[in-house]
């Protein structure tokens, strides 16, 4: 089994995403794609399971060139691809899933649903993948999930996996199952590529890390004689500084109080449970937990965009439980959304009317009736030169910049007061790493010059760096309060709901 | 986490990074239609071709249903030919004749281009602030009912009767929309089926009004009104053409509509809770209240359009059903200016010079006043369907200006 790309380039309309491409991969290897958001990965990949066609290049599998119209010639050529969000079905069972697009059917056209049971058994007892085949998608934990995505590629033999950033939706625990999985593959013979921006699962899983930047292959290496820093390098362009530089912290006076706070979520499910914590002026605080267990309500609820069912939060003392969005916003709280593009920016306005998008309705962007658009292109001059927003100009579409430097728009915008309390949610999503230095700077920076400072992030590595305290989430509740010295293995414990006691027995 | 492309929908993807040409993302229909922040170049260019395309198809019609041409096919096809062609030349050039050809041809596309443009800025209003008013026609109903209640019962001078009547019709107006945009707010009910039932009310609330002693003519026991006292009626332009001071209050609701959305600091609450509610709600605005102020401003100009039914034509009286189809048209028009105010105000032109140029095609050429409803309706498939039109004209993507080509053949 070979696979060779050679020669891939893919020109759209402006962008050049892939450059003269060439990657081999055999059976019984793991290779690693490693680049920044935006070096064309995604695109190349897409090329290899006929999604795009390259604008030059070909693609050979054992020798024999292939051209793949479509997924399904792909997949005929023994091409599996599991994408970072699956693309399963919730409300149908698993052997469901695995059969859609390829059902098993008996005389008549009846669903054969037995023998697509029968084959999900076979696939997990053989690859060690245990699922059962009547468990209904959406009761599934999301590492379980990625399983039946992966069963659903080799009940279709293929030969070649390619998985889109697989870890990223994994609690550690789930990443040591991912990797065992990886290797019954692997010496299975089928040949893998995996799709990440992480440096240290590349270097531990990989046996080959291929490298790209701006859509070209910059460099090939083996994990042995390679360190993070050399691969950031590579990955970046240039030197990166992967720790984030800060003193210890002074906490002063408590900023922010959260007692017993109680919220529900949109279907009125409780998804913070009873939670008490403070902020300290002068410190950051982490939230780490897997996703989905209460730490965006806490946020929307502290910043006012969702309202609490019991408890109290309080600013400096003041109550602000039931304070609107605005109000809040006006006691120089920043907040960055957890979603930039859904609600940190409006996408399809420019620059300078992103940079004003909290602050519009008052001096001196507005007298309360008009805008002054001067005020406006004046202070967005001022803020993109100031906090390094790469843009042609400031009157293009927000949408058109890299998520990098979107996020640095809403940075800018945020922190470009005198803050007292800032609250970050996914501060570094999915954006470059020159951007995450230069965010995580800002963020230390507010801390240092006196701003209480909350930081929720699914990247345990991120809650690492950047706190000074850390609080583990688990199912609404705290599971777990650590100092910045804890090891990783005790917030991934915590992580999993698992108490300390526990722990230690 | 991921470059977007990898899958058909990413959540968090980086949209920059990756442009995808392939995928036409359908969900976002609405706003290509609307064309809600889309850029001039675009903003132009479909439209104009939208246009060509349906006077190329029109003509096809215009051909197919030639049943003196067709006949000769069989015998002298060259005859056949040129005869058709004939027809199609002579239909159109009533067309022109009759919208742009003369004095009376002009100010009669002014006259028909007045409510058409007030009904579509009221849509357009709503399209960026994200909400589909289909209740114009309503809103048209119950402000012309309050603009010519005004107009009949207030005795004032010219000078103050007229605006005051005016007034009346925009909080009349306001109020029919503002309570779908109520209904949205309190209650999240979608204010397409909420506008489209509301013109039913409106439009029966009307007739039964009517028929009461506070509206009905003196003497009648149909649906009629009485008639608007002379001071309210709206003075005629010039003497013996039909076009009235409506058109520039028309003009002057083109410049506050463009005024209120890119000038005034609650025009871009609209606008920003349009393109995104949830970034707009994140930014501490008041989703609830801005649905509620759209929808009031939307029939505000819908109001107007309903006045101008009742005050700036013959009979001056409101009757049943009054309002006609233009707020239903207004929709076609709004897309067709691609929501903004200026493009509202040339659509509105255009589908003004049709109404009134078809009447001259219908005279002179033969050719059924219908055409021009078929050809209104082609550019708004057209212009709701832009990825036909690009392929139409081989337009690789309009967004990308510089490598935009286009083919002067129909399809070669």
């Amino acid at each position: 089994m070979e696979l060779a790309l050679s020669g891939i380039t893919k020109q759209f309309p402006g962008v050049l995403a892939n450059d003269d491409v060439n990657l081999e991969v055999s059976g019984g290897e793991i290779l690693a794609l490693l680049g920044e958001n935006g070096a064309g990965k995604s695109t190349l990949m897409n090329i290899l399971y006929g999604l795009y066609t390259p604008t030059a290049g070909e693609i050979r599998i054992d020798g024999t060139a292939r051209q793949f119209d479509g997924p399904g010639d792909a997949i005929e050529a023994g091409i599996g691809m599991v994408h970072q969000h699956f693309m399963l079905v919730p409300v149908f069972t698993v052997a469901e899933n695995v059969m859609l697009g390829n059902e098993p059917t008996k005389r008549f056209g009846w669903l054969d649903l037995q023998r697509a049971r029968k084959t999900v058994r076979e696939i997990s007892s053989r690859y060690n993948l245990d699922v059962d085949p009547d468990a209904i998608i959406e009761d599934l934990p999301v590492g379980l999930q990625q399983r039946v995505e992966i069963i659903k590629v080799l009940a279709r033999q293929a030969n070649v996996l390619v998985f889109d950033e697989p870890t990223s939706v994994l609690t550690p625990t789930e990443v040591v199952g991912f990797v065992e999985i990886m290797n019954g593959l692997k010496a299975d013979g089928k040949a893998i590529i995996f799709i990440s921006h992480k440096l240290t699962e590349s270097l531990e899983l990989a046996d080959r890390i291929v490298i790209m930047r701006r859509g070209r292959t910059v460099a090939e290496v083996t994990p042995a004689n390679m360190d993070e820093e050399k691969l950031a390098e590579l990955m970046v362009g240039r030197p990166v500084d992967l720790v984030v530089n800060k003193t210890p912290a002074k906490p002063g006076e408590v900023v922010l109080s959260v007692e017993n706070l109680v919220v529900l979520d949109d279907r009125d499910k409780r998804m913070v449970d009873g939670v008490s914590f403070e902020v300290a002026a002068g410190e950051i605080v982490g939230i780490a937990g897997v996703q989905g267990n209460g730490q965006t309500e806490i946020v929307e609820a502290i910043t006012g965009l969702r309202p609490s069912l019991g408890g109290y939060v309080k600013l400096k003392g003041e109550d602000i439980t039931t304070a609107s969005a605005r109000s809040i916003h006006k006691r120089n709280v920043a907040h960055v959304p957890e979603d930039r593009q859904r609600s940190g920016l409006v996408l399809p306005f420019s620059v300078t009317e992103n940079i004003v998008l909290d602050s519009y309705y008052e001096e001196p962007i507005s007298n309360g009736v008009r805008m002054d658009w001067p005020a406006a292109q004046e202070q967005a001059t001022r803020l993109v030169e100031q906090y390094d927003v790469r843009t042609p100009g400031i009157d293009v579409a927000v949408s058109t910049l890299s998520g990098g430097n979107q996020q640095k728009v809403i940075v800018a915008r945020e922190f470009d007061r005198d803050v007292t309390f800032v609250v970050a949610s996914q501060p570094t999503r999915g954006i470059d790493v020159g951007s995450i230095e230069y965010i995580h700077s800002q963020i230390v920076g507010e801390r240092d010059q006196g701003a209480a400072v909350l930081i929720v992030s699914s990247e345990l590595e991120e809650i690492m760096a950047l706190s000074d305290r850390i609080i583990v989430m688990f199912e609404g509740r705290i599971a777990g309060e650590f100092d910045s010295s804890a090891t990783r293995t005790e917030i991934g414990l915590a992580m999993l709901g698992s108490r300390p006691e526990e722990i230690t027995s | 986490m991921t470059e977007s492309g990898s899958t058909p929908k990413p959540d968090n993807a980086d949209k920059s990074s990756q442009p995808d040409p392939d995928q036409p993302n359908s969900e976002d229909f609405l706003k290509n239609a609307t064309g809600v922040g889309s850029s001039l170049r675009q903003a132009l260019l479909i439209p104009a071709l939208a246009l060509l395309s349906a006077l190329v198809i029109g003509a096809l019609i215009i051909a197919v249903t030639d049943v003196d041409s067709l006949k000769l096919w069989s015998s002298d096809p060259g005859e056949a030919f040129s005869s058709t062609l004939r027809g199609i030349g002579n239909a159109y050039k009533a067309l022109f004749v009759g919208s742009l050809g003369s004095r009376r041809a002009i100010t009669e596309t002014l006259f028909a281009a007045t409510p058409l443009i007030l009904a579509g800025l009221a849509v357009a209003v709503g399209f960026q602030a994200g909400l589909f008013n289909i209740g114009a026609n309503g809103q048209m109903h119950i402000g012309g009912l309050v603009g010519l209640w005004v107009g009949f019962s207030v005795s004032a001078p010219t000078i103050i009767h007229i605006p005051l009547a005016i007034l009346g019709a925009i909080v009349g107006g306001a109020l029919w929309g503002g309570l779908a945009g109520l209904l949205k707010a309190r209650t999240g009910a979608h204010e397409v089926i909420t506008t489209i039932m509301l013109n039913f009310i409106a439009l029966f609330m009307v007739d039964y009004l009517l028929t009461g002693t506070l509206f009905q003519a003196q003497g009648r026991n149909d649906p009629i009104s009485k008639r608007a006292d002379t001071t309210a009626q709206f003075p005629t332009l010039f003497d013996n053409y039909r076009v009235h001071i409506g058109f520039l209050v028309a003009l002057a609701a083109v410049w506050f509509v463009w005024w209120l959305m890119y000038r005034s600091t609650i025009g871009f609450e609209f606008r920003a809770v349009g393109a995104n509610p949830d970034g707009g709600k994140y930014a501490g605005m008041n989703v609830a209240w801005v649905y509620v102020a759209v929808m009031a401003v939307s029939g505000s100009l819908a109001g107007l359009a309903g006045a101008n039914q009742v005050l700036g034509l013959e009979p001056y009286r409101a009757f049943s059903g009054f309002a006609g189809d233009t707020g239903f048209d207004a929709i076609a028009l709004a897309l067709l200016g691609r929501s903004h105010p200026v493009g509202v105000l040339f659509a509105g032109l255009l589908f003004g010079g049709l109404r009134a140029g078809g009447l001259q095609m219908q005279g002179t050429a033969g050719i059924p006043v219908d055409l021009v409803l078929v050809l209104q309706a082609l550019i708004i498939v057209f212009i709701a369907a832009p990825e036909l039109v690009k392929a139409i004209f081989r337009i690789k993507s309009v967004d990308d200006g510089a490598k935009s080509t286009v083919s002067t053949g129909w399809g070669s």
